[in-house]
């Protein structure tokens, strides 16, 4: 396969791998490093490539992976994700201005998602994949899927209200 | 879409039983400007949603196409490799002849001595004559 191929298949997904890896890690610098990662890694294999059937649920599957490898040896290594394209809501009024913004408190209460929870929410109501899909990528089954998906939109909801009910939005 | 309709399919979505295209509608409704009070609260959840769904990877992936790697691996190795045969012969070359030379020159200086050792004898050849010559003349 040919370079301009292999970006052609490529390039539709390319940007459903980053904001996924960018869930998970949260920190841009480190979603875009995971992207590439998984990016050379395809154009590695692109030979066998043909072989897949569906080379992006190949890729998107890889990028969960790696992701969750990379935040459990963060955690094995007693490292905190540092990251700055997040608003620390102490530091000034200006951030926390900012921080008031409802993209703001989604991103933070999406953040605070357990792993699975955030992976289906993020499949499901991002990037709208049909509930057979997200079982393939995710490898669980229909039921936990909803189970997880209802969750977390729940939390979701109930963090929103929240926030709502103290008068700040 | 009526209310009515919303709030079942948001009822639904909760449970998480609501089909993409049903989702689709809730993030559209939610993008109107005016929406039920009651309803404001969920606006952030949906419009999260689209404006997640903006973000772009931006970042240039360096394909290296590998095949030329190793291609011009090669061909400096040919290089290396003719280069070193080359100058390696060479310098072989004058190493033979300079054992040559002074194989030669060993040879000569056996020579050389043997000659001398010859000569050393002729002398002898000398005295004879000078005697040959004193009794001729005085004759």
């Amino acid at each position: 396969m040919k370079q301009t191929e292999f970006l052609n298949v490529v390039m539709p997904f390319k940007d459903k791998l980053y904001r996924m890896a960018k869930r998970l890690l949260v920190s841009r610098e480190e979603a875009e490093d995971a992207t590439q990662e998984i990016l050379l890694k395809l154009w590695s294999k692109n030979e066998s490539m043909g072989e897949y059937k569906n080379v992006e649920a190949f890729a998107m599957t890889m990028t969960k992976n790696f992701c969750l490898d990379r935040l459990k040896s963060k955690q094995a290594g007693n490292l905190k994700l540092v990251h700055s394209n997040y608003t620390d809501e102490t530091v000034s009024l200006q951030k926390q201005l900012e921080a008031e913004d409802s993209i703001g408190w989604m991103e933070r209460i999406m953040e605070d998602l357990p792993e699975q929870q955030k992976m289906v929410l993020q499949l499901r109501d991002v990037e709208q994949y049909e509930f057979e899909e997200i079982c393939d990528l995710l490898d669980m089954k229909p039921t936990a899927v909803r189970v997880a998906l209802s969750r977390a939109r729940k939390t979701v909801r109930d963090e929103l209200t929240k926030k709502h009910s103290y008068g700040i939005g | 879409m009526e209310l009515g309709n919303i709030e079942k399919i948001l009822e639904k979505y909760f449970e998480a039983t609501t089909t993409v295209a049903e989702e689709r509608k809730l993030r559209e409704y939610f993008a109107q400007d005016s929406i039920a009070p009651h309803l404001e609260q969920y606006r952030p959840m949906f419009n999260y949603f689209s404006i997640a769904k903006e973000e772009r990877y931006t970042k240039q992936v360096p394909l290296k196409p590998r095949v030329n790697y190793y291609k011009w691996l090669s061909v400096a190795a040919a290089v290396v490799l003719t280069f070193g045969i080359y100058f390696g012969k060479q310098y072989q070359e004058r190493k033979d002849a300079e054992y040559a030379y002074q194989e030669t020159k060993k040879a000569f200086e056996l020579l050389a001595e043997n000659f001398g050792r010859g000569t050393e004898k002729v002398a002898y050849l000398k005295e004879f004559q000078e005697a040959k010559e004193k009794i001729y003349n005085n004759n």
